[in-house]
């Protein structure tokens, strides 16, 4: 085979410098090179917003009225609820309408693979670039958290890694999905059933016992629930790390079905 | 260097019960200029996305630059310029940015990609537009950068699928005087194409093919001689049903279609004369060569451009 392949005049050694993932990766960063600055603002503005709409506004009202939950300020306990529902939406936004754009409107994954690079590397540098995409959310909304001194221990820089595996979960099985798609309606349908009622009911905005029993099953099985429970304990410092640990094999796990759902549904798609 | 390029015996794609290309076997030899001409849904996107190592194999045996696809498709793409049919451009980036990204996709340095990017731009008259976003550009230029961006590997094997599709005259020209530039710089080229008359340009040797079959195969001179005659003559009836009966065998053969008749001789003129001699009025007449056209009407009974 070597030996094949010189005969041809390919050359082994060229070409092996930069892994193909990272060529993918590349390729994102340089088509978001032409819009950072307005997409930096919105990472920074939106948690600047949240903070203050929901936790300073709605938050004086109730630490007036019901005083702390949980033991802390209402801004303090939605700041993290609100981090790991951020990444969330932001995985779920790159990893529908990008993918269907790559997939039948621009054909760039169709590119791609006329190359050297295959669907596993369009893959992997899809999910290497969300998982950029959610480190540079993570740092500004943490950063905006400390500044609106909700950060109540050391421990919150580990909600960092939580709020991005939380991402990466939408990520996989929302990459998956749009994998399957002939148009964008079922992204809607995707962010009306799924994400909203999520981003509402996963106990971000309130504790879980607020919530009538039997959905406490319902909220627990959805990833959002994790995520905000993970990243609560990390930022308030109040970690039960027997809970902390099933939220994380939780999330691992579904992060694992959904990138090998994704493999398997990218080949379908692309390798026809 | 082997001279093979493409083998294939037996080459096969179903999608599900529909046979797109149907146990077909060729061969495609360096430097050689190799057609697919056929209608819409003969099976040469197929067999194009096939040879690109872009598409498994349904059955057969394909061999491209002396490797498997199946086994060594990154190692052959390397090697191979893909010219698509919807450009798969970056309308949002610009002309020399599509460039350099997709440069990248094979892992070039940066400055070989730039230096070969300007000679490339160069050969396609885009140089002037180099920092232009992609998506005012014309039809024309679309495809010549598309034709560029295949060409920024420096591959050994160069294919295009239906390269002029869509394209004015104008711009199929300047097309096809660049892709005869690669021709004599001794590329390649694998050419789908449902137009007789870029086949005749274009292609050394070509096969025609009907749905996912191969109807006969050879340079475009020999397939003339073997399907058709050296002559045409076509006759126009104007809104009336052509004389039948007073059209029997003339020259070698007669093909009567909704809208013309066509006679096919080996001397066009005395056709012409025998048709006027047993009193059949056309609204318009015309003596010409034989096309590949004509090869295709021959060999299925239908016109190619449907």
């Amino acid at each position: 085979m070597t030996a094949e392949l010189e005969t041809w005049g390919i050359d082994l050694a060229q070409g092996a410098r930069m892994p193909p993932t990272l060529r993918v990766l590349r390729y994102h960063l340089y088509t978001y090179m032409r819009t950072w600055r307005s997409s930096l603002t919105t990472s920074f503005l939106a948690p600047v917003l949240y903070l203050a709409a929901m936790g300073i506004g709605l938050g004086s009202l109730i630490n007036r009225h019901v005083g702390t939950v949980d033991h802390v300020k209402y801004l303090s306990f939605i700041a993290p609820g609100l981090l790991a529902s951020s990444a969330m939406q932001v995985a779920a936004s790159d990893s529908m309408y990008p993918v269907m754009a790559a997939i039948k409107w621009i054909r760039t994954y169709f590119a791609m693979l006329a190359t050297p690079l295959r669907v596993a590397d369009v893959l992997l540098g899809h999910f290497a670039w969300v998982t950029v995409r959610l480190i540079l959310t993570a740092v500004c909304y943490l950063g905006v958290m400390a500044a609106f001194g909700t950060v109540h221990s050391p421990l919150a820089v580990l909600a960092l890694p939580g709020a991005i595996l939380t991402g990466l979960c939408f990520s996989s099985v929302i990459s998956a999905f749009a994998a399957t798609q002939e148009n964008d309606q079922g992204f809607a349908t995707i962010s009306r059933m799924g994400l909203i009622p999520l981003f509402l009911l996963s106990a971000t905005f309130f504790p879980l016992r607020q919530l009538p029993g039997w959905m406490h099953p319902l909220a627990y099985a959805t990833p959002l629930f994790h995520g905000v429970d993970l990243c609560r304990m990390l930022v308030l410092g109040q970690v039960d790390w027997v809970s902390a640990l099933w939220d994380v094999v939780y999330l691992v796990a579904l992060t694992a079905v959904g990138v090998l759902l994704a493999r398997r549904l990218f080949h379908r798609r692309l390798l026809v | 260097m082997p001279t093979t390029v493409v083998t294939a015996r037996g080459l096969s794609k179903r999608f599900g019960e529909l046979v797109a290309v149907d146990s077909i076997d060729f061969d495609i030899a360096r430097g050689e200029s190799f057609g697919f001409l056929g209608p819409n849904g003969a099976g040469k996107t197929s067999t194009m996305r096939m040879i690109a190592c872009m598409s498994p194999k349904t059955a057969g045996t394909l061999r491209v630059l002396g490797l498997d696809p199946e086994t060594d498709g990154p190692a052959i793409r390397s090697r191979i310029g893909l010219v698509p049919q919807d450009d798969s451009l970056d309308l949002q980036l610009t002309v020399l940015d599509n460039l350099m990204i997709y440069g990248r996709y094979f892992d070039l340095p940066k400055k070989v990609i730039r230096e070969r990017a300007m000679r490339l731009l160069e050969f396609a008259e885009l140089t002037d537009r180099a920092r232009d976003t992609v998506e005012p550009l014309s039809g024309g230029m679309k495809r010549r950068l598309t034709i560029a961006r295949a060409l920024v590997s420096e591959p050994d094997l160069l294919i295009l699928d239906e390269p002029t599709t869509g394209l004015d005259p104008q711009a199929r020209h300047l097309l096809w005087d660049r892709l005869y530039r690669l021709k004599s710089q001794g590329v390649t080229l694998v050419i789908t194409t449902h137009y007789m008359d870029e086949a005749e340009q274009l292609c050394d040797r070509l096969v025609v093919m009907d749905k996912g079959r191969i109807a006969a195969s050879g340079t475009p001179t020999a397939l003339i001689a073997a399907h058709s005659t050296r002559e045409v003559v076509e006759l126009r009836f104007l809104g009336e049903e052509p004389p039948r009966e007073k059209l029997q065998e003339l020259g070698e053969r007669t093909e009567i279609l909704p809208d013309r008749v066509l006679v096919y001789a080996e001397d066009g003129d005395r056709a012409l004369a025998e048709v006027e001699a047993r009193g059949v009025t056309p609204a318009s007449s015309l003596v010409r060569r034989s096309t590949l056209e004509d090869v295709f009407l021959s060999l299925t009974g239908r016109t190619l451009v449907d």
